[in-house]
Protein backbone atom coordinates (compact mmCIF):
# COMPACT_ATOMS: atom_id res chain seq x y z
CA UNK A 1 0.00 0.00 0.00
CA UNK A 2 1.40 3.54 -0.98
CA UNK A 3 0.38 6.95 0.29
CA UNK A 4 -1.73 8.18 -2.40
CA UNK A 5 -4.05 5.66 -2.45
CA UNK A 6 -6.36 7.40 -0.76
CA UNK A 7 -6.42 10.56 -3.38
CA UNK A 8 -7.24 7.88 -5.98
CA UNK A 9 -10.51 9.31 -7.33
CA UNK A 10 -13.99 7.53 -7.63
CA UNK A 11 -14.06 5.12 -10.40
CA UNK A 12 -17.96 5.39 -9.95
CA UNK A 13 -17.37 8.96 -10.59
CA UNK A 14 -15.37 8.69 -13.37
CA UNK A 15 -17.73 6.19 -15.07
CA UNK A 16 -20.69 8.63 -14.56
CA UNK A 17 -18.96 11.61 -16.35
CA UNK A 18 -17.30 8.97 -19.48
CA UNK A 19 -21.15 7.70 -19.50
CA UNK A 20 -22.17 11.60 -19.74
CA UNK A 21 -19.73 12.23 -22.48
CA UNK A 22 -20.05 9.54 -24.80
CA UNK A 23 -23.59 9.54 -24.91
CA UNK A 24 -24.39 12.26 -27.18
CA UNK A 25 -21.86 11.11 -29.56
CA UNK A 26 -22.90 7.54 -30.29
CA UNK A 27 -25.96 5.68 -32.20
CA UNK A 28 -27.09 2.49 -31.80
CA UNK A 29 -25.32 1.30 -34.81
CA UNK A 30 -21.30 2.27 -33.52
CA UNK A 31 -19.29 -0.54 -32.92
CA UNK A 32 -17.90 -0.29 -28.90
CA UNK A 33 -15.19 -2.26 -28.43
CA UNK A 34 -13.12 -2.84 -24.82
CA UNK A 35 -9.63 -3.77 -24.66
CA UNK A 36 -9.28 -6.88 -22.34
CA UNK A 37 -9.83 -6.85 -19.79
CA UNK A 38 -10.73 -3.75 -17.53
CA UNK A 39 -11.92 -2.35 -20.64
CA UNK A 40 -13.84 -4.97 -21.90
CA UNK A 41 -15.84 -4.72 -18.34
CA UNK A 42 -16.23 -0.79 -18.81
CA UNK A 43 -16.89 -1.38 -23.09
CA UNK A 44 -19.96 -4.12 -21.38
CA UNK A 45 -21.55 -1.05 -19.25
CA UNK A 46 -21.63 1.45 -21.88
CA UNK A 47 -22.88 -1.17 -24.23
CA UNK A 48 -25.69 -1.56 -21.68
CA UNK A 49 -26.23 1.55 -20.77
CA UNK A 50 -25.88 3.68 -23.89
CA UNK A 51 -28.39 0.81 -25.81
CA UNK A 52 -26.11 0.12 -28.85
CA UNK A 53 -27.53 -2.45 -30.99
CA UNK A 54 -24.66 -4.09 -32.86
CA UNK A 55 -22.85 -6.86 -30.22
CA UNK A 56 -19.93 -6.22 -28.40
CA UNK A 57 -16.37 -6.25 -29.36
CA UNK A 58 -13.55 -7.39 -27.06
CA UNK A 59 -9.73 -7.26 -28.53
CA UNK A 60 -6.91 -9.00 -26.86
CA UNK A 61 -4.03 -7.61 -27.79
CA UNK A 62 -1.18 -9.98 -26.84
CA UNK A 63 -0.79 -10.59 -30.35
CA UNK A 64 0.39 -7.25 -31.25
CA UNK A 65 2.18 -5.94 -28.56
CA UNK A 66 5.57 -4.19 -29.19
CA UNK A 67 7.47 -5.90 -26.55
CA UNK A 68 7.20 -9.14 -27.36
CA UNK A 69 10.39 -9.98 -27.92
CA UNK A 70 11.48 -8.73 -24.44
CA UNK A 71 8.60 -10.39 -22.39
CA UNK A 72 7.47 -12.92 -24.41
CA UNK A 73 3.82 -14.14 -24.95
CA UNK A 74 1.19 -13.67 -22.25
CA UNK A 75 0.53 -16.42 -20.26
CA UNK A 76 -3.14 -15.30 -20.60
CA UNK A 77 -3.96 -14.31 -24.15
CA UNK A 78 -7.88 -14.47 -24.65
CA UNK A 79 -9.58 -14.81 -28.00
CA UNK A 80 -10.44 -11.43 -28.89
CA UNK A 81 -14.14 -11.18 -30.72
CA UNK A 82 -15.51 -8.39 -33.29
CA UNK A 83 -19.06 -9.63 -33.77
CA UNK A 84 -19.94 -6.92 -36.42
CA UNK A 85 -18.53 -5.48 -39.53
CA UNK A 86 -15.86 -3.20 -39.17
CA UNK A 87 -15.79 -1.96 -42.71
CA UNK A 88 -16.67 2.24 -42.90
CA UNK A 89 -18.31 1.68 -39.02
CA UNK A 90 -17.82 4.29 -36.34
CA UNK A 91 -15.52 2.31 -33.51
CA UNK A 92 -15.59 3.42 -29.84
CA UNK A 93 -12.63 1.86 -28.70
CA UNK A 94 -12.64 1.59 -24.46
CA UNK A 95 -9.59 1.20 -22.22
CA UNK A 96 -9.40 1.76 -18.35
CA UNK A 97 -6.33 3.61 -18.28
CA UNK A 98 -4.59 5.55 -20.68
CA UNK A 99 -1.31 5.64 -20.02
CA UNK A 100 1.66 5.05 -22.59
CA UNK A 101 -0.20 4.40 -25.53
CA UNK A 102 1.03 1.78 -26.70
CA UNK A 103 -1.73 -0.78 -25.59
CA UNK A 104 -4.57 1.90 -27.57
CA UNK A 105 -1.64 1.61 -30.65
CA UNK A 106 -1.33 -2.19 -30.79
CA UNK A 107 -5.53 -2.17 -30.40
CA UNK A 108 -5.76 0.01 -33.50
CA UNK A 109 -3.11 -2.04 -35.45
CA UNK A 110 -5.45 -4.88 -34.70
CA UNK A 111 -8.63 -3.55 -35.27
CA UNK A 112 -7.69 -2.86 -38.80
CA UNK A 113 -7.15 -6.52 -39.33
CA UNK A 114 -10.59 -6.97 -39.20
CA UNK A 115 -11.38 -4.28 -41.66
CA UNK A 116 -11.42 -0.36 -42.41
CA UNK A 117 -13.05 1.44 -39.49
CA UNK A 118 -14.71 4.70 -40.91
CA UNK A 119 -13.91 6.33 -37.97
CA UNK A 120 -12.36 5.02 -34.02
CA UNK A 121 -12.38 7.43 -30.87
CA UNK A 122 -11.22 6.57 -27.77
CA UNK A 123 -12.55 6.18 -24.38
CA UNK A 124 -11.14 5.71 -21.01
CA UNK A 125 -11.62 6.25 -17.72
CA UNK A 126 -8.84 7.46 -16.67
CA UNK A 127 -5.88 9.36 -18.44
CA UNK A 128 -3.29 9.05 -15.86
CA UNK A 129 -0.33 11.09 -18.61
CA UNK A 130 2.81 9.41 -19.41
CA UNK A 131 2.29 9.01 -23.00
CA UNK A 132 5.15 7.35 -25.49
CA UNK A 133 3.23 7.86 -28.61
CA UNK A 134 0.65 10.56 -30.08
CA UNK A 135 -2.70 9.30 -28.95
CA UNK A 136 -5.04 11.08 -27.62
CA UNK A 137 -8.65 10.02 -26.07
CA UNK A 138 -11.93 12.08 -27.20
CA UNK A 139 -13.55 11.37 -24.17
CA UNK A 140 -12.02 10.89 -20.13
CA UNK A 141 -14.07 10.10 -17.53
CA UNK A 142 -10.92 11.99 -15.01
CA UNK A 143 -7.31 12.84 -15.39
CA UNK A 144 -4.87 11.64 -12.75
CA UNK A 145 -1.02 11.90 -13.34
CA UNK A 146 0.56 8.91 -11.63
CA UNK A 147 4.05 8.22 -10.97
CA UNK A 148 5.47 5.97 -13.61
CA UNK A 149 6.61 3.06 -11.69
CA UNK A 150 3.20 2.52 -9.90
CA UNK A 151 0.43 0.82 -11.75
CA UNK A 152 -3.52 1.86 -11.83
CA UNK A 153 -5.40 -0.84 -12.02
CA UNK A 154 -9.59 -0.83 -12.55
CA UNK A 155 -11.14 -3.65 -10.54
CA UNK A 156 -14.82 -4.67 -10.59
CA UNK A 157 -16.61 -5.81 -7.33
CA UNK A 158 -19.15 -8.64 -7.08
CA UNK A 159 -22.26 -6.20 -7.78
CA UNK A 160 -20.45 -4.72 -11.32
CA UNK A 161 -19.02 -1.46 -9.52
CA UNK A 162 -16.03 0.06 -10.57
CA UNK A 163 -12.90 0.50 -7.85
CA UNK A 164 -9.50 1.59 -8.98
CA UNK A 165 -6.22 0.57 -7.07
CA UNK A 166 -2.80 2.14 -7.17
CA UNK A 167 -0.43 -0.67 -6.69
CA UNK A 168 4.02 -0.09 -6.93
CA UNK A 169 4.67 -3.90 -7.63
CA UNK A 170 6.18 -3.80 -11.93
CA UNK A 171 3.59 -4.10 -14.58
CA UNK A 172 2.66 -7.37 -15.23
CA UNK A 173 4.12 -8.87 -17.71
CA UNK A 174 3.49 -12.41 -17.95
CA UNK B 1 20.45 -33.48 -17.22
CA UNK B 2 17.28 -31.11 -16.96
CA UNK B 3 14.45 -31.40 -19.30
CA UNK B 4 16.12 -30.35 -22.44
CA UNK B 5 12.68 -28.22 -23.86
CA UNK B 6 12.39 -26.24 -20.78
CA UNK B 7 14.60 -23.13 -20.18
CA UNK B 8 16.27 -22.09 -16.54
CA UNK B 9 13.29 -20.08 -15.78
CA UNK B 10 10.97 -23.38 -16.40
CA UNK B 11 9.47 -22.04 -19.99
CA UNK B 12 9.18 -23.70 -23.24
CA UNK B 13 12.31 -23.60 -24.89
CA UNK B 14 12.01 -26.05 -27.45
CA UNK B 15 9.22 -28.80 -28.36
CA UNK B 16 10.67 -32.30 -28.86
CA UNK B 17 8.34 -34.47 -27.19
CA UNK B 18 4.69 -34.33 -25.45
CA UNK B 19 6.18 -36.82 -22.89
CA UNK B 20 8.17 -34.50 -20.04
CA UNK B 21 5.84 -31.72 -20.27
CA UNK B 22 4.39 -30.06 -17.26
CA UNK B 23 0.32 -30.07 -17.20
CA UNK B 24 0.51 -26.20 -16.92
CA UNK B 25 2.73 -26.06 -20.34
CA UNK B 26 0.22 -28.05 -22.39
CA UNK B 27 -3.33 -26.36 -21.18
CA UNK B 28 -1.09 -22.97 -21.47
CA UNK B 29 -0.80 -24.25 -25.32
CA UNK B 30 -4.15 -25.28 -25.96
CA UNK B 31 -5.15 -22.16 -24.57
CA UNK B 32 -2.86 -20.39 -26.69
CA UNK B 33 -4.59 -21.85 -29.58
CA UNK B 34 -7.94 -20.91 -28.69
CA UNK B 35 -6.90 -17.16 -29.72
CA UNK B 36 -5.30 -18.14 -33.18
CA UNK B 37 -8.29 -20.37 -33.79
CA UNK B 38 -10.70 -17.34 -34.24
CA UNK B 39 -8.23 -15.90 -36.66
CA UNK B 40 -9.70 -17.25 -39.61
CA UNK B 41 -12.72 -14.99 -38.99
CA UNK B 42 -10.54 -12.14 -40.41
CA UNK B 43 -9.88 -10.00 -43.56
CA UNK B 44 -6.37 -10.06 -42.15
CA UNK B 45 -5.50 -13.88 -40.73
CA UNK B 46 -2.00 -13.20 -39.73
CA UNK B 47 -0.76 -11.33 -36.99
CA UNK B 48 2.38 -9.28 -36.62
CA UNK B 49 4.28 -11.49 -33.51
CA UNK B 50 6.67 -13.00 -35.68
CA UNK B 51 7.57 -10.19 -38.07
CA UNK B 52 11.18 -10.36 -38.92
CA UNK B 53 12.33 -14.20 -37.28
CA UNK B 54 12.65 -16.61 -40.13
CA UNK B 55 11.30 -20.35 -39.13
CA UNK B 56 13.34 -22.53 -41.19
CA UNK B 57 11.13 -26.29 -41.77
CA UNK B 58 13.95 -28.91 -42.07
CA UNK B 59 12.21 -31.89 -43.61
CA UNK B 60 14.87 -34.52 -43.36
CA UNK B 61 11.79 -36.94 -43.94
CA UNK B 62 9.64 -35.91 -46.94
CA UNK B 63 5.78 -34.78 -45.70
CA UNK B 64 4.23 -32.26 -47.62
CA UNK B 65 1.25 -32.17 -45.41
CA UNK B 66 2.99 -31.78 -41.77
CA UNK B 67 5.57 -29.28 -43.64
CA UNK B 68 2.68 -27.23 -45.21
CA UNK B 69 1.22 -26.66 -42.06
CA UNK B 70 3.79 -25.40 -40.18
CA UNK B 71 4.31 -23.46 -43.19
CA UNK B 72 1.03 -21.70 -43.11
CA UNK B 73 1.11 -21.41 -38.98
CA UNK B 74 4.52 -19.66 -39.55
CA UNK B 75 3.00 -17.38 -42.21
CA UNK B 76 0.04 -16.81 -40.20
CA UNK B 77 2.26 -15.62 -37.69
CA UNK B 78 4.18 -13.36 -40.14
CA UNK B 79 7.75 -15.31 -40.13
CA UNK B 80 9.66 -16.04 -43.11
CA UNK B 81 9.43 -19.38 -43.76
CA UNK B 82 12.38 -21.18 -45.51
CA UNK B 83 11.97 -24.75 -46.31
CA UNK B 84 14.58 -27.28 -47.02
CA UNK B 85 14.33 -30.50 -48.51
CA UNK B 86 17.59 -31.63 -47.26
CA UNK B 87 17.10 -35.74 -49.06
CA UNK B 88 17.70 -33.56 -52.19
CA UNK B 89 20.43 -31.28 -50.86
CA UNK B 90 23.38 -30.69 -48.81
CA UNK B 91 23.32 -34.25 -46.56
CA UNK B 92 23.51 -36.03 -50.39
CA UNK B 93 26.59 -34.32 -50.75
CA UNK B 94 27.82 -35.72 -47.56
CA UNK B 95 27.43 -32.98 -45.05
CA UNK B 96 26.86 -33.65 -41.67
CA UNK B 97 23.62 -33.29 -39.19
CA UNK B 98 25.09 -31.07 -37.23
CA UNK B 99 27.49 -29.36 -40.00
CA UNK B 100 24.03 -28.44 -41.70
CA UNK B 101 22.58 -27.00 -39.09
CA UNK B 102 25.68 -24.57 -37.78
CA UNK B 103 25.56 -23.38 -41.53
CA UNK B 104 21.87 -22.29 -40.87
CA UNK B 105 22.45 -21.09 -37.34
CA UNK B 106 25.09 -18.52 -39.11
CA UNK B 107 22.35 -17.18 -41.33
CA UNK B 108 20.40 -16.29 -37.91
CA UNK B 109 17.65 -18.82 -37.91
CA UNK B 110 15.20 -17.78 -35.36
CA UNK B 111 13.76 -21.56 -35.46
CA UNK B 112 14.11 -24.92 -36.86
CA UNK B 113 11.11 -27.03 -37.43
CA UNK B 114 12.61 -30.53 -37.89
CA UNK B 115 11.38 -33.62 -39.38
CA UNK B 116 13.64 -36.74 -39.10
CA UNK B 117 13.35 -40.64 -39.73
CA UNK B 118 15.75 -41.17 -36.60
CA UNK B 119 14.03 -41.43 -33.11
CA UNK B 120 16.02 -38.27 -30.93
CA UNK B 121 17.27 -35.80 -34.35
CA UNK B 122 15.74 -33.12 -33.24
CA UNK B 123 17.09 -33.55 -29.73
CA UNK B 124 20.99 -33.78 -30.90
CA UNK B 125 20.00 -30.59 -32.71
CA UNK B 126 18.41 -28.87 -29.57
CA UNK B 127 21.81 -30.01 -27.50
CA UNK B 128 24.13 -28.47 -30.52
CA UNK B 129 22.12 -25.01 -30.77
CA UNK B 130 22.23 -24.31 -26.71
CA UNK B 131 24.90 -21.50 -27.05
CA UNK B 132 22.28 -19.66 -29.50
CA UNK B 133 19.22 -19.14 -26.24
CA UNK B 134 17.03 -17.14 -28.91
CA UNK B 135 17.21 -20.44 -31.24
CA UNK B 136 14.05 -22.92 -31.17
CA UNK B 137 13.87 -26.35 -32.27
CA UNK B 138 10.18 -28.06 -32.75
CA UNK B 139 10.37 -31.66 -33.48
CA UNK B 140 7.65 -32.30 -36.08
CA UNK B 141 7.96 -36.03 -35.80
CA UNK B 142 11.31 -37.91 -35.56
CA UNK B 143 11.46 -42.03 -35.99
CA UNK B 144 8.82 -43.81 -33.85
CA UNK B 145 9.53 -41.45 -30.70
CA UNK B 146 7.49 -38.26 -30.90
CA UNK B 147 5.32 -36.34 -32.71
CA UNK B 148 4.23 -33.63 -30.01
CA UNK B 149 2.32 -31.00 -32.04
CA UNK B 150 0.26 -33.69 -33.24
CA UNK B 151 -0.51 -35.01 -30.20
CA UNK B 152 -1.17 -31.98 -28.97
CA UNK B 153 -4.05 -30.26 -31.76
CA UNK B 154 -5.49 -33.95 -30.81
CA UNK B 155 -5.56 -32.82 -27.53
CA UNK B 156 -6.85 -29.76 -28.50
CA UNK B 157 -9.47 -31.66 -31.00
CA UNK B 158 -10.77 -33.74 -28.04
CA UNK B 159 -10.89 -30.55 -25.36
CA UNK B 160 -12.76 -28.75 -28.19
CA UNK B 161 -15.67 -31.27 -28.57
CA UNK B 162 -15.61 -32.98 -24.59
CA UNK B 163 -14.46 -29.87 -22.80
CA UNK B 164 -12.85 -31.70 -19.51
CA UNK B 165 -10.33 -34.71 -19.70
CA UNK B 166 -11.49 -35.55 -16.10
CA UNK B 167 -14.34 -38.23 -17.28
CA UNK B 168 -13.30 -39.31 -20.54
CA UNK B 169 -12.32 -42.91 -22.12
CA UNK B 170 -10.15 -42.69 -25.39
CA UNK B 171 -8.93 -45.54 -27.46
CA UNK B 172 -6.06 -45.35 -29.55
CA UNK B 173 -6.59 -47.79 -32.45
CA UNK B 174 -3.94 -49.78 -34.83
CA UNK B 175 -0.37 -49.61 -35.37
CA UNK B 176 0.47 -48.50 -31.87
CA UNK B 177 4.17 -50.36 -32.59
CA UNK B 178 5.16 -47.66 -35.45
CA UNK B 179 3.11 -44.58 -34.15
CA UNK B 180 5.09 -41.44 -33.52
CA UNK B 181 1.41 -39.56 -32.88
CA UNK B 182 0.22 -42.56 -30.53
CA UNK B 183 2.79 -42.01 -28.13
CA UNK B 184 2.65 -38.42 -27.76
CA UNK B 185 -1.18 -38.57 -27.50
CA UNK B 186 -0.60 -40.93 -25.14
CA UNK B 187 1.36 -39.19 -22.85
CA UNK B 188 -0.55 -36.01 -23.33
CA UNK B 189 -3.81 -37.86 -22.38
CA UNK B 190 -2.37 -39.18 -19.13
CA UNK B 191 -0.51 -35.98 -18.41
CA UNK B 192 -3.79 -34.53 -18.18
CA UNK B 193 -5.74 -36.84 -16.06
CA UNK B 194 -7.84 -39.07 -18.72
CA UNK B 195 -8.89 -42.05 -16.70
CA UNK B 196 -9.72 -44.43 -19.42
CA UNK B 197 -7.39 -44.74 -21.82
CA UNK B 198 -7.24 -47.99 -24.47
CA UNK B 199 -4.42 -49.13 -26.96
CA UNK B 200 -6.25 -51.76 -29.49
CA UNK B 201 -4.41 -53.29 -31.44
CA UNK B 202 -2.97 -57.31 -32.31
CA UNK B 203 0.17 -58.05 -30.86
CA UNK B 204 1.77 -57.63 -33.70
CA UNK B 205 1.46 -53.72 -33.96
CA UNK B 206 1.52 -53.26 -29.84
CA UNK B 207 4.78 -52.25 -27.93
CA UNK B 208 6.00 -54.95 -25.74
CA UNK B 209 5.23 -53.23 -22.16
CA UNK B 210 3.01 -50.68 -23.22
CA UNK B 211 0.85 -51.19 -20.27
CA UNK B 212 3.58 -49.16 -18.60
CA UNK B 213 2.11 -45.91 -20.30
CA UNK B 214 -1.04 -46.42 -18.44
CA UNK B 215 -2.99 -47.41 -20.46
CA UNK B 216 -5.60 -50.95 -21.04
CA UNK B 217 -4.33 -52.88 -23.79
CA UNK B 218 -7.24 -54.37 -25.99
CA UNK B 219 -6.49 -56.97 -28.64
CA UNK B 220 -10.60 -57.29 -29.48
CA UNK B 221 -11.47 -54.35 -31.14
CA UNK B 222 -15.01 -55.42 -30.14
CA UNK B 223 -14.28 -55.16 -26.52
CA UNK B 224 -11.70 -51.88 -26.48
CA UNK B 225 -14.36 -49.88 -28.04
CA UNK B 226 -17.42 -50.40 -25.22
CA UNK B 227 -18.64 -47.49 -24.07
CA UNK B 228 -15.49 -44.63 -25.31
CA UNK B 229 -15.94 -40.73 -26.06
CA UNK B 230 -12.95 -40.44 -27.95
CA UNK B 231 -11.43 -43.01 -30.83
CA UNK B 232 -7.87 -41.60 -32.11
CA UNK B 233 -7.39 -44.29 -35.23
CA UNK B 234 -3.71 -44.72 -36.20
CA UNK B 235 -2.64 -44.97 -39.47
CA UNK B 236 -1.12 -48.22 -41.48
CA UNK B 237 1.68 -47.70 -43.12
CA UNK B 238 1.96 -49.13 -46.53
CA UNK B 239 4.83 -51.04 -45.88
CA UNK B 240 3.47 -52.88 -42.75
CA UNK B 241 0.55 -53.40 -44.81
CA UNK B 242 1.91 -56.72 -46.50
CA UNK B 243 5.10 -56.99 -43.83
CA UNK B 244 5.79 -60.32 -41.45
CA UNK B 245 3.79 -58.48 -38.94
CA UNK B 246 0.27 -58.76 -40.57
CA UNK B 247 -1.52 -61.25 -42.69
CA UNK B 248 -3.06 -58.71 -45.21
CA UNK B 249 -4.91 -55.17 -45.12
CA UNK B 250 -7.89 -56.99 -45.69
CA UNK B 251 -7.52 -59.14 -42.55
CA UNK B 252 -6.39 -56.26 -40.72
CA UNK B 253 -10.22 -54.31 -41.46
CA UNK B 254 -11.45 -57.36 -40.70
CA UNK B 255 -10.28 -57.23 -36.76
CA UNK B 256 -9.22 -53.27 -36.68
CA UNK B 257 -10.81 -51.28 -39.25
CA UNK B 258 -13.40 -48.99 -37.82
CA UNK B 259 -16.81 -49.66 -39.61
CA UNK B 260 -20.28 -48.32 -38.61
CA UNK B 261 -20.75 -51.42 -36.76
CA UNK B 262 -17.99 -51.22 -34.77
CA UNK B 263 -17.75 -47.24 -33.76
CA UNK B 264 -21.67 -48.57 -32.68
CA UNK B 265 -20.17 -49.97 -29.74
CA UNK B 266 -19.05 -46.65 -28.37
CA UNK B 267 -20.58 -43.72 -26.74
CA UNK B 268 -23.49 -41.98 -29.10
CA UNK B 269 -21.39 -38.93 -28.93
CA UNK B 270 -18.05 -40.23 -29.24
CA UNK B 271 -15.97 -38.96 -31.99
CA UNK B 272 -13.68 -40.27 -34.48
CA UNK B 273 -9.81 -38.98 -35.04
CA UNK B 274 -7.27 -40.03 -37.42
CA UNK B 275 -4.04 -38.15 -37.87
CA UNK B 276 -4.46 -38.34 -41.65
CA UNK B 277 -3.55 -39.16 -44.32
CA UNK B 278 -5.96 -41.99 -44.05
CA UNK B 279 -6.07 -45.71 -45.80
CA UNK B 280 -9.68 -45.69 -46.67
CA UNK B 281 -10.78 -48.92 -46.18
CA UNK B 282 -7.56 -50.80 -44.17
CA UNK B 283 -8.13 -48.38 -40.90
CA UNK B 284 -11.35 -46.58 -41.46
CA UNK B 285 -14.71 -47.51 -43.62
CA UNK B 286 -15.50 -44.80 -45.49
CA UNK B 287 -18.70 -44.20 -43.77
CA UNK B 288 -17.07 -43.59 -40.97
CA UNK B 289 -14.50 -41.19 -42.08
CA UNK B 290 -17.28 -39.03 -43.80
CA UNK B 291 -19.88 -39.75 -41.15
CA UNK B 292 -21.18 -37.46 -38.59
CA UNK B 293 -19.02 -38.59 -35.91
CA UNK B 294 -15.62 -38.16 -37.80
CA UNK B 295 -13.79 -34.42 -36.58
CA UNK B 296 -10.76 -35.35 -39.07
CA UNK B 297 -10.96 -32.35 -41.48
CA UNK B 298 -11.53 -30.20 -38.15
CA UNK B 299 -8.12 -31.80 -36.45
CA UNK B 300 -6.17 -30.21 -39.87
CA UNK B 301 -8.12 -26.80 -39.25
CA UNK B 302 -7.17 -26.93 -35.43
CA UNK B 303 -3.61 -27.99 -36.10
CA UNK B 304 -2.84 -24.98 -37.42
CA UNK B 305 -3.94 -22.97 -34.39
CA UNK B 306 -2.04 -25.24 -31.94
CA UNK B 307 1.14 -24.73 -34.40
CA UNK B 308 1.02 -21.11 -34.43
CA UNK B 309 0.35 -21.00 -30.57
CA UNK B 310 3.77 -23.58 -30.07
CA UNK B 311 5.41 -21.17 -32.38
CA UNK B 312 4.54 -18.03 -30.82
CA UNK B 313 5.44 -19.58 -27.30
CA UNK B 314 8.68 -20.75 -28.02
CA UNK B 315 9.77 -17.67 -29.89
CA UNK B 316 8.86 -14.70 -26.73
CA UNK B 317 11.08 -17.22 -24.45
Amino acid sequence: MIAHMTTLPDAEKLYAELLRQVRPQVTPDTGVIGIMTGGAWLAERLHRELGIQQPLGVLDISFYRDDFDQTGLSRNVKPSQVPFDVQGRHVLLVDDVLHTGRTVRAAMNELFDYGRPGKIELAVLVDRGGRELPIAAQYRGGEFAVPNEHVLVLDRGDTGNFTLTLSDRHRERK
Amino acid sequence: MNNPQLNARGELQHLLSVEGLPRETLLHILATADSFVGLTDRDVKKVPLLRGKSVFNLFFENSTRTRTTFEIAAKRLSADVINLNINTSSTSKGESLLDTVDNLSAMHADMFIVRHASSGAPYQIARHVTPHPHLHVVNAGDGRHAHPTQGLLDLYTIRHYKKEFSQLSVAVIGDVLHSRVARSLIHGLTTLGVPDVRVIGPKTLLPAGVEQLGVKVFHDMNKGMAGVDVVAMLRLQNERMNGPLLPSAQEFFKSYGLTPEKLALAKPDAIVMHPGPMNRGVEIDSAVADGPSSVILPQVTFGIAVRMAVMSILAGN
